[in-house]
């Protein structure tokens, strides 16, 4: 559907980077505060519905060409994956370690291997919930 | 030994590269990759051979559900040696076979990719040491097998072969399945091995013990087709020709066997055991024998000749289960004889029906028909085809001098021999047991007989036949030529297997004899002149006459109780099921998501209230509640309204809305009680489903006020408040009652055990990463299934495809 909405286009053009932007703070930012993969995610899918119900599918399509169905599956393997690789490292199943790193611009920082199995929760949450809102639009 | 995990795992692998190689290369080629599978596993595990005749044995454990005690532990020992070697050593000559025998028009990467997920998952079941991990393979066998029979799948006939074969065998499966938790309740073990060590300390008298060897039993007769569940077999025979040389010859059937083998230092010795497995085998050995013989399709022949086989087979494991208890000297040879007797013929058939398979193959392939009365004076044509029937079926009659004869002799001495014990106290049995046997082994020399005179001798009947008859290429003979090699070498050299397979095997089926050397018989053709020779004399006089006489006999098939036939009681049953589930299905799945929501309801209600009733206890102690503060009244105020106006609204824009308010305010109540993570979701929820629904709305129907009956209003309305009065009282109740002790304390320390300050993040990530993982798992799983339904449904007019 076409909609000539200048003022909500021009919203939406500085809205989207926000609301990007606070999902991956949201995601980074899950170990020690409020946030995480599911959030995260949900978030990024709510800016990517924004861009949606903006701008017509096709126009989306082009500026974001990812099959959102492969991302939920990349999710969902990245989630299951990372269980299994920490078996091949003698752990249990889905066990998680963390290190700190001394970056040089974020100082002292904590990465841990759960952040791998957050992204896969975040990237299906994304792929999932924006292949539903699609499919049901474009059924006309 | 790692190498036999990667042993089991080799086939699956490889069957993942097959549908990338074959799309690449198209064409016949790609069964030469595949054959490379069983040629390599098969010198891998021949190599262990030496190893395992010296006594040892190989397991190795990679721990998986340690809590549960499931652990992926593979065993190698003497009985699953033989089997691996049948199925790796069948499946290269089948594999070799099928590349000539299968044209290349036939979806040939789906058809390897099957064949190698069986010979996979068979690994698994004969490897497997844990009985969970067993029953996992049983049933990928029997999925796998569906697969196979199923592979003409536009053939009605070869999908109800492939259902009846599922079905049946599946439900064996399931069977066998309660049987080994019976087992795991008694022993404590789910280990094969450590249930047999610790089998002297069992209560053999727990009713228990008797169910879950019943149930074992079901589980190995389905899958090894014994009366009465043999009827899946013959309609089996639908598949491609290689398939039915593999699974039901070598491999699939023979897995009850190896079940029945495996099992009997757990249940010998018992006598219901005994019972059941002589006399259910014997009684298929004759029921196979008699109903091949009236066949005219010569694979439908052969399927009732395996089922016969199977049950000789099985009879002889019978017979050897009492070694278990008995340690005196005289009756254990008698009974170990019997077994070894019992897996030497396991060997034997696998070599003489391999060959026969693919020599019926050859005929259906190069005449186009298998139909015994348009064949005819084949011998003239196909000189080679005939020298390997001839020496498949004079083995599978028991003549001299192919491999059959002397597990046919030894078959022989352990029924005469168990009729003069006076173990079996029936005195009916006593005799019967021989009698049927020797009558059973009649039938076997007749049908034997037929496969080779009426195909092979007598006039050629080329008007019957639409093709010219001439030697099939010589890539399709290489394999039944091997077998018929094996067939005559055995006969040659019969001690060199004994030593080297079948003791071994004896070791495993017997560990608590610790001297098996005194106990192993040795295998000699000429045995001079004993009862077993006489019987096998009478076998061929009265075999020769009643063949000759067939036409003068063969009403004897129209007579009532022999006519009676149990494949029509599978259909019936299957029909009646089918109808009775269809016409319960239609009567509750109405396509109106409000009589769902009734029956979820409904269910609920009945949950809930009769779980309060069982309780007992209706405890509201509102005493530890915070106070409510004025801001959360107000909240409290905003959703009563919202909810109630959602029930007088006009239009159905402001439903949603108002649904939309209901949701935010739950957010801001959230917030206002401190639980910024469940806030922020609430509200990105709330908002991508008011998108949602607002999609959705574009679709529905016009809104409009529909005329319910007053009943129908009525029962809503109770269920409406039933509904929330419960979700209430649950909600006050879960403050006053603890059934369980509060597991918030075990995440107290989520820092130090989780390094993550956010409680809730650590519980999703890392104390309960795997129910997160599930979750994500289902939400893809959700995913797929709207864009499938929403995207794939029938175009409107196309026909629903169904059965």
């Amino acid at each position: 559907m076409e909609i000539n909405d200048v003022i909500l286009k021009t919203v939406t053009r500085i809205v989207v980077f926000i609301i990007l932007t606070f999902g991956i703070e949201l995601f980074l930012s899950g170990h020690h505060e409020p946030g995480g993969g599911f959030i995260g995610g949900l978030v990024l899918s709510s800016a990517f519905v924004l861009l949606y119900l903006v701008h017509d599918i096709e126009t989306v399509h082009n500026g974001i060409p990812f099959d959102f169905k492969k991302i939920a599956a990349l999710g969902a393997f990245l989630a299951v994956g990372s269980g299994i690789v920490s078996v091949l490292f003698g752990t249990d199943f889905l066990g998680q370690g963390s290190r700190v790193f001394d970056l040089p611009i974020f100082g002292e920082t904590e990465i841990s291997s759960v952040i791998v199995f957050e992204a896969g929760v975040a990237l299906t949450v994304v792929g999932v919930v924006v292949t539903i809102i699609l499919s049901i639009s474009e059924d006309v | 030994m790692l190498i036999v995990l990667l042993a089991i795992f080799f086939p699956f692998f490889m069957a993942f590269f097959v549908p990338f190689l074959y799309k690449r290369i198209q064409s016949k080629h790609i069964g030469w990759f595949v054959l490379l599978v069983p040629i390599l596993l098969f010198i891998l595990l021949a190599s262990f051979v030496p190893a395992v005749a010296g006594g040892a044995h190989f397991t190795y454990t990679v721990h998986w559900i340690d809590s549960l005690g499931i652990n992926f532990t593979t065993n190698l020992d003497g009985l699953s040696m033989i089997f691996g070697l049948l199925i790796t050593g069948v499946g290269s000559l089948v594999i070799l076979y099928s590349i000539y025998y299968l044209s290349e028009r036939e979806a040939l990467g789906r058809f390897y990719v099957y064949l190698l997920m069986f010979m996979g998952a068979m690994l698994g079941v004969v490897f497997s040491d844990n009985v969970m991990v067993l029953y996992v393979f049983w049933e990928l066998t029997s999925i796998s097998s569906f697969l196979l029979i199923a592979f003409w799948y536009h053939r009605k006939q070869s999908r109800y072969g492939a259902k009846k074969s599922m079905l049946i065998t599946v439900t064996g499966g399931v069977a066998m399945l309660a049987g080994f938790l019976m087992l795991h309740a008694l022993t404590g073990t789910f280990s094969l091995r450590e249930m047999v060590g610790g089998i002297g300390s069992l209560d053999k008298t727990d009713p228990l013990f008797y169910m879950a060897m019943i149930l074992i039993l079901l589980g190995a007769f389905t899958k090894s087709a014994q009366f009465p569940f043999h009827i899946w077999l013959p309609d089996a025979m639908e598949a491609p020709t290689p398939v039915s040389a593999y699974l039901h010859s070598a491999t699939m059937v023979k897995a009850g066997i190896y079940l029945v083998a495996r099992f009997t230092p757990i249940f010998g010795g018992e006598a219901i055991w005994f019972y059941t497995v002589t006399c259910v085998g014997i009684f298929t050995l004759f029921w196979g024998s008699f109903n091949a013989v009236r066949q005219t399709d010569l694979k439908a022949l052969l399927a009732y000749s395996t089922i016969s086989q199977l049950g000789l087979i099985m009879s002889l494991l019978g017979i050897g289960s009492m070694a278990v208890s008995d340690s005196s000297g005289s009756n254990l040879l008698i009974f170990t004889a019997a077994t070894f007797a019992g897996l030497f013929h396991l060997i034997n058939h696998s070599t003489f029906k391999g060959a026969l398979f693919m020599v019926v193959g050859i005929v259906d392939h190069e005449l186009g028909t298998r139909d015994i009365r348009r064949l005819g004076g084949l011998m003239s044509f196909m000189p080679l085809t005939f020298t390997v029937a001839l020496i498949g079926s004079f083995s599978m009659a028991g003549l001299p001098p192919f491999n059959g004869f002397l597990s046919k002799e030894m078959f022989f001495e352990a029924v005469v021999q168990l009729s003069q014990l006076d173990l079996v106290s029936n005195g009916a049995l006593r005799v019967l047991i021989p009698v049927v046997a020797w009558i059973a082994s009649v039938f076997t020399f007749i049908y034997s007989m037929i496969i080779v005179f009426k195909t092979f001798l007598g006039m050629p009947k080329s008007d019957r036949v639409d093709k010219e008859a001439h030697e099939p290429p010589i890539g399709m003979l290489i394999a039944p030529f091997v077998l018929s090699f094996l067939v005559v070498g055995i006969f040659i050299f019969p001690n060199l297997i004994g030593r080297f397979l079948l003791t071994p095997a004896m070791v495993a089926v017997f560990p608590m004899h610790r001297d098996l050397k005194g106990l192993v018989p040795h295998i000699s053709a000429w045995h001079g002149v004993n009862p077993q020779l006489l019987m096998t004399v009478g076998v061929i006089v009265v075999g020769s006459l009643m063949y000759v006489s067939y036409k003068r006999w063969k009403r004897v098939y129209g007579i009532g109780p022999l006519r009676w036939n149990l494949d029509a009681v599978y259909n019936f049953f299957l029909l009646k099921t089918e109808n009775g589930s269809n016409t319960l299905t239609t009567r509750y799945m109405t396509g109106y998501l409000r009589d769902y929501f009734v029956y979820i309801f409904s269910f609920f209600i009945a949950v809930a209230i009769g779980g309060l009733f069982w309780i007992g206890s209706l405890e509201i102690d509102l005493s530890k509640d915070a106070a409510v503060t004025v801001n959360e009244y107000i909240i409290i105020a905003v959703m009563m309204l919202a909810g109630l106006s959602i029930l007088v609204a006009k239009s159905r824009k402001t439903a949603i809305l108002l649904n939309g308010v209901l949701g935010y305010s739950i957010a801001i109540l959230f917030v206002v009680l401190r639980a910024p993570d469940l806030a922020l979701t609430q509200i990105v929820v709330e908002t991508v489903t008011t998108v949602l629904f607002l999609l959705c709305f574009y679709f529905l129907p016009e809104w409009k006020r529909e005329d319910t009956k007053r009943t129908t209003k009525l029962v809503n309305g109770f269920i409406a408040i039933a509904v929330g009065s419960i979700v209430t009282i649950l909600a006050l109740m879960v403050q006053g009652n603890k059934l369980f002790t509060s597991i918030s304390f075990y995440f107290e320390d989520a820092y130090r055990l989780a390094g993550g300050k956010n409680i809730v993040n650590t519980i999703l990530g890392d104390f309960r990463a795997f129910d997160t993982m599930l979750e994500v798992v289902v939400l893809l799983i959700a995913g797929i299934g709207v864009f499938s339904l929403i995207k794939l449904k029938a175009k409107k007019g196309e026909k629903d495809i169904g059965n």
